[in-house]
């Protein structure tokens, strides 16, 4: 009682690393186990009305194919949110991704010339092709899409922002036309089946979630259920994989380049190094979005590879908070649910209650391009800003002239003093 | 060489140097391999080959229209200015309503007489400030404003933009193709085994012009002195005097007068238009830009040309790739160009600033 309090000044544990570790982990888990139950076990018994709204307006398909969008856009938020490297042909990855499963889970087989079964679906045994297990097929594409990233990135990454901006452009339509163009008749050998497509890719061996009945079989192409625990696993991976890379030496070594390349470089940043293995890994992440796309899909066509699903992919991760893994997850979430559901579900219902008859996807275009505009305009940083890419997007708006900048011959100095040391 | 350019050309060289080499040997064995093919096609079929270096550079001249639009942007305030394909596809838009109203008013077919003429003139006139005035009002509500953010926001801003355009695009014209009014005669031209449309020549009388009095503007007048010292250094040049934001406005309009022109020529030569019909040529048109070293106005011209010249070849000679392969030939040029000379055929390499 008598001696006097004093107040000791604890070290606040770093809360954030914290929160990473298990706060997350734990939240997805509850998350997807809600999505899981109320799709799996409540919806099919609920009264017709709430039913057909929660299809309407949420509907599991379209849930899946929002966590599709949110893993690719995890991993062009590693490109482009991390290492700062523009990436406008990000849709090659996923094309990679999906023709890699087409070609091992399908009866394809390149004209009947392969043919094996590796763990792959019982049922397709006795046809021709390749039948890979699932788990095998991530690999392989992870794999094919992580070469490909080194084969564009390699030559491509010491361009400038702008035009390694181009580059990859390029490559988001070169490798999509030649998937389109991959028959007899373009190729001399039939790569891809062109517009008629790859299918239908083998079912997977699955935990079956279907009306409220759980077993052990084949997942069909309706068992959008069993699809979304696969989804939100792959989704889980790829958000703990950008977490724990953003805290680790890489990470930081890619926050630096995005910052300021050449500072980085003179201090001792391996450049070439650490951009590579952000292509790559920004590669995979695409590609497993690929895979998870044709195994939703079913079959593998080459038309929805355009320039506009790399442009959607870059809004997710822009507007959501470039950086922020959170901030793009809502992103890619939002605007795939906008795009898919919400957008032709508001026009109906404004339809409906106005008596008019406006054709609202048609509005696509416009909101898009006025929700892109307005945000650059007025709020730069996304929806979830990180706290530094906030500061560096309103940098020199305070004034019009910029500081004065030092001449190319300091730097060339320091390099080489840099060198001498050692 | 190459690495001049960028940063990672200022580390020093631990390795040994082979890359250098290796490249140089790459870039001249590829440009040997198209002189062969050229060649190749040349002996096989003359006349083919020339037929198709003629749609080549007929296409070729509206490339550079749309291409120096981007170089001018682009050599001002560093924008790739992605909406300027569309702001060329709302060109080609207006100018089919000039020349249908035209039509309606004159009550009758305007062939290529003394009336249809004029009505091309009109159009030609109508369609150049429409697209300025467009051009000029975006950079005015939208890129203005980012002139200082980091390189993404305005991109991003082009972009979006870009989808708006296409929006009008679309509302205006529908999702599909529509036959559009043309008031240029029909008919081609034998010379020597050699067919030229006379769209051809309609062509290169409005494109050497219009590309005469550009360089013209900005090489001789008041208005483009201002502008190249714009392009060096914006404070210096407002030190200096220069009202930068009426110059860049200018900029604007005069690349957006171009898309005009180019959007009213393309409509009359082919005839029809989509409301995507921006995103590709105008991928193409950057590709030429970039080809001929972007920022550079002779560059854009003569990337303009060679990209139609190299479109026109594949598709049309014996041992082309042909039209299915048109874009992946043209973003192979645009890759190997990037890799092996980034500063393009004209441009000169500029440092990394600190």
């Amino acid at each position: 009682m008598s001696q006097p309090t004093i107040a000791v000044p604890t070290p606040k544990r770093p809360q954030s690393i914290d929160r990473t570790r298990l706060g997350w982990p734990l939240g997805f888990t509850i998350a997807a186990v809600v999505v899981v139950v109320f799709y799996g076990f409540i919806l099919p018994f609920l009264v017709p009305g709430v039913r057909v709204w929660v299809q309407d307006w949420l509907p599991i398909s379209e849930i899946n194919v929002a966590l599709i969008w949110a893993m690719s856009a995890l991993g062009l938020n590693i490109v482009v949110g991390y290492a700062g490297l523009l990436d406008l042909g990000y849709v090659a990855f996923w094309a990679l991704g999906g023709y890699t499963t087409a070609w091992l889970m399908s009866d394809f087989g390149f004209g009947g010339k392969v043919n094996f079964n590796i763990f792959g679906s019982p049922g397709a045994a006795s046809t021709g092709g390749i039948h890979l297990n699932v788990v095998l097929v991530f690999l392989a594409a992870a794999a094919v899409c992580a070469l490909f990233g080194v084969i564009i990135g390699a030559p491509t990454l010491r361009l400038r922002s702008d035009y390694l901006a181009l580059v990859t452009l390029g490559f988001g339509e070169i490798i999509p036309q030649i998937f389109r163009n991959g028959d007899p008749d373009g190729l001399g050998f039939n790569l891809s089946n062109a517009t008629l497509g790859i299918g239908p890719i083998d079912s997977m061996t699955f935990v079956r979630i279907n009306k409220g009945e759980v077993a052990v079989g084949q997942m069909n192409v309706f068992d959008h259920v069993g699809r979304f625990i696969l989804f939100s696993l792959l989704t889980a991976l790829i958000i703990f994989v950008s977490l724990r890379l953003r805290q680790g030496r890489l990470g930081r070594a890619w926050l630096a380049i995005r910052e300021d390349e050449l500072a980085a470089s003179a201090m001792g940043v391996p450049l070439m190094r650490a951009k590579l293995s952000a292509y790559a890994v920004g590669a995979i992440a695409g590609g497993i979005g690929g895979v998870a796309y044709a195994l939703h899909l079913g079959r593998m066509l080459p038309d929805p590879f355009t320039f506009a699903v790399s442009i959607t992919l870059l809004a997710m991760v822009v507007l959501g908070g470039m950086g922020n893994v959170w901030g793009v997850l809502l992103g890619a979430l939002v605007i795939s649910w906008f795009n898919s559901t919400g957008l032709p579900q508001i026009g109906d219902s404004f339809n409906s209650t106005f008596g008019t008859n406006v054709d609202f996807p048609s509005f696509n275009f416009l909101i898009f391009g006025g929700v892109l505009v307005l945000m650059m305009l007025f709020r730069r940083e996304g929806f979830l800003p990180e706290s530094r890419t906030r500061l560096v997007l309103h940098e020199g708006e305070a004034g019009d002239t910029q500081a004065e900048e030092p001449e190319q011959e300091l730097v060339d100095e320091t390099t080489v003093k840099s060198g001498d040391v050692k | 060489m190459a690495q001049s350019t960028t940063a990672a050309g200022t580390l020093p060289r631990t390795r040994l140097n082979l890359s250098a080499y290796g490249e140089r040997i790459a870039g001249y064995t590829i440009l040997a391999a198209v002189a062969v093919w050229l060649g190749i096609n040349f002996i096989d079929n003359p006349q083919q080959f020339m037929t198709a270096s003629v749609i080549g550079i007929s296409n070729g001249a509206l490339y550079a229209l749309i291409a120096l639009g981007y170089s001018l942007v682009y050599g001002i305030i560093e924008l790739i200015n992605f909406a300027h394909g569309d702001l060329f596809m709302l060109g080609t838009l207006f100018s089919a309503s000039v020349v249908a109203a035209a039509f309606g008013l004159l009550n009758e077919p305007v062939a290529m007489g003394p009336l249809g003429w004029v009505v091309f003139a009109a159009s030609l006139a109508l369609a150049a400030a429409f697209c300025a005035s467009i051009n000029v009002a975006i950079e005015f509500l939208a890129y203005r404003r980012l002139r200082h953010a980091p390189k993404l926001a305005p991109l991003i801003t082009a972009v979006g933009m870009s989808f708006i355009l296409q929006f009008i695009g679309l509302k205006w014209n529908h999702s599909g193709q529509r036959d559009q009014p043309s008031v240029l005669p029909q008919g081609s031209i034998s010379l020597g085994g050699v067919e030229i449309d006379t769209s051809f020549f309609v062509v290169l009388a409005v494109v050497v012009p219009v590309l005469v009095l550009m360089t013209w503007i900005v090489t001789k007048t008041r208005a483009g002195k201002a502008m190249r010292a714009t392009a060096q250094d914006p404070d210096a040049a407002r030190l200096m005097g220069v009202n930068v934001n009426r110059i860049i406005s200018f900029t604007f309009a005069m690349g957006g007068a171009l898309a005009g022109v180019a959007g009213l020529m393309y409509e009359q030569v082919v005839t029809t238009t989509r409301y995507d019909v921006g995103l590709q040529l105008g991928l193409i048109a950057f590709t030429a830009a970039v080809l001929g070293g972007i920022g550079s106005l002779p560059g854009a011209v003569l990337g303009g040309v060679l990209i139609g010249l190299i479109q026109g070849l594949n598709e049309g000679v014996k041992y082309g790739a042909g039209q299915r392969w048109t874009q992946s030939v043209v973003f192979s040029i645009l890759i190997l160009m990037l890799v092996f000379r980034p500063a393009g055929l004209l441009g000169k390499a500029t440092r990394e600033k600190v």
